[in-house]
């Protein structure tokens, strides 16, 4: 079954330097436990592919049914650098809801 | 010891609505206001100005803030903490003071938080063989030494706390951690101990839910944002702390925007790393320990947070010029509205190719296509496109190429693809770059101080 990301989750991103901070939240505690098997550091690594030049570190916040991801080498140099109108990666938790997660 | 005490976020960011700390004081009981204004990038600009006039370096649109609200402040005793002292907070105190005189206030006390600007003994520091390693690179400040614009080290709630202490109603500081204006309060009056790990941990990430302003209240909500009413008139966050060290976030009753288990569950994940090791200078905060619990009305509780000691360093933030910049954009429209900006794109690059300048880097992109989301954009079906602008940027440590790119954009108008506009605004003009050097100092090389300035 192919499920869309946007579907069952929302989240927000953010600037750390040159990384970007991808929050990504589950709607519900079943989302949850689909965005914390399907979700992995590889697949974001994937997705952002062009975009994300560094190594994707994952974190687990079951608490806020959430995942944290730090997209490092990703603001083209970061946010007073950067040549990026998206200089912050603010629109990149939306990005990142463009995926889609094939489930069993 | 009070039974509870309302601490509510006025500002977000220096640039923030401005009426955000009046409804903050007017529309409800509070007992803080706590103001964040310092990004990174603020304090650089801050000292730009106070390197063109010496009474400058904060943020000037606090003082005319606090005209409006000091007679309000007075009368229901709300103290006020902000960091918008920037680079200057003395001057930005004295200015407020002024105020206070020109309202005919009689007797009010502030205090300012100093000595986290080391930019005059830096040349000391690096000499005693601690050189400001960059966090992320690992190089020397040495090596941009003679370029630097500021150097700031980041104090906790700790400094605040000593001028709650002293009994001052507004407290002004240079730069502190967001998270601190919020957790100082909870220390002060609660009587929280230095070593009470999970109780400053849980006021640290109640001020992390507060520092953005109404981003935990409904704004910029990526859940399901339609279903927020009224951000027209949203009413920024409040944080109700008890002894005990739950805190209630919820905002003022008859304001718009939203507070549920989503739209703070999006602030704490905003701009965390590791979220099991949230460093401040007063404590680490485990951002998995959280547990929130959703009780209606605009009402989400924060409690049973784990915390672990401080580390033995404070974080130094310099900035320091780093070449120029400069960008221009160009309006082609149907038909074949992005062809045209691609095909001007390529005309641009040609022209600065032959012109030999000398950049570090240029990019280009297509607002209305990819700008915001790059390789994952979706393909485009150009008949049903009505515009499309080229932004096109340059960097370069030469000024001169900068200046002349800026040169080469309106010609573009008269010399490449047809049905352009949108270039009345000028030649983009090269503007510094100031970087960003981030860095660790052992925390007994610097101290804070708390000066007291009074009417009375």
């Amino acid at each position: 079954m192919k499920i869309k990301l946007k579907d069952i989750a929302h989240g927000r991103s953010g600037d750390k330097g040159d990384a970007a901070n991808v929050g990504l939240i589950a709607f519900d505690d079943e989302g949850y436990k689909i965005i914390d098997k399907y979700v992995t550091a590889d697949r974001v690594k994937n997705h952002f592919e062009g975009i994300c030049f560094g190594d994707v570190e994952r974190y687990e916040l079951p608490n806020l049914r959430a995942l944290n991801f730090l997209l490092h080498n990703t603001l083209g140099g970061g946010g007073t650098v950067s040549l990026k109108h998206d200089a912050q990666g603010k629109t990149l938790a939306a990005a990142l809801l463009r995926m889609e997660l094939e489930v069993e | 010891m009070k039974e509870k005490i309302k601490i509510a976020s006025g500002q977000g960011f220096w640039g923030d609505l401005l009426d955000a700390p009046v409804q903050q004081v007017t529309k409800g009981e509070i007992d803080y206001l706590v103001m964040d204004y310092l990004a990174e990038v603020t304090m650089s600009i801050l000292q730009k100005q106070k390197n063109r006039n010496p009474k400058h370096g904060y943020a000037r649109d606090l003082p005319i803030l606090m005209k409006k609200i000091l007679p309000i402040i007075v009368e229901k005793k709300i103290k006020v903490i902000t960091n918008g002292g920037g680079v200057n907070p003395v001057a930005c105190a004295d200015a407020i003071l002024e105020n206070a005189v020109e309202l005919g206030i009689e007797k009010i006390k502030i205090a300012v938080v100093l000595g986290d600007d080391i930019k005059g003994c830096l040349d000391v520091i690096v000499a005693s063989e601690n050189e400001l390693t960059n966090m992320e690179t690992g190089e020397s400040i040495k090596s941009i030494q003679d370029k630097i614009l500021s150097a700031n080290v980041y104090f906790g709630a700790f400094p605040i706390v000593e001028a709650l202490e002293n009994d001052a109603d507004i407290v002004i500081t240079g730069r502190t951690t967001d998270t601190g204006l919020t957790l100082a309060p909870m220390i002060y009056e609660f009587g929280w101990k230095k070593d009470d790990y999970n109780h400053l941990s849980l006021g640290t990430i109640a001020g992390h839910i507060l520092e953005c302003g109404g981003q935990s209240t409904g704004g910029n909500f990526l859940g399901d944002w339609q279903s927020v009413d009224n951000l027209a008139e949203i009413g920024f966050p409040i944080a109700e702390a008890y002894p005990n060290g739950d805190v209630i976030i919820t905002k003022h009753n008859n304001t718009g925007g939203k507070v549920n288990f989503d739209t703070v569950a999006e602030q704490l994940v905003y701009e965390i790393g590791d979220p099991k090791n949230y460093i401040t200078p007063d404590c680490v905060a485990d951002f998995t320990s959280i547990k929130l619990e959703d009780l209606g009305n605009d009402r989400v509780k924060l409690f049973d947070v784990k915390g672990k000691p401080e580390t033995e360093f404070y974080k130094v933030s310099c900035s320091y010029y780093d070449g120029y910049s400069a960008v221009g954009t160009l309006t082609y429209s149907w038909p074949q509205a992005l062809t045209k900006a691609k095909a001007a794109d390529k005309i641009l690059r040609k022209r600065l190719e032959n012109l030999n300048l000398q950049f570090d880097e240029i990019r280009s992109e297509y607002v209305g296509y990819n700008a915001t989301h790059e390789t994952l954009a979706k393909k485009i079906d150009e008949d049903n496109i009505n515009e499309i602008v080229l932004r096109f940027a340059v960097r370069s440590h030469d000024r001169e190429s900068v200046k002349r790119f800026g040169q080469e954009i309106a010609p573009l108008i008269l010399t490449g693809p047809p049905s352009v506009t949108g270039f009345a605004g000028g030649r983009p003009k090269p503007s510094e770059v100031v970087a960003y050097w981030p860095a660790l100092i052992p925390k007994k090389l610097v101290t804070p101080k708390v000066k007291i300035l009074e009417l009375k």
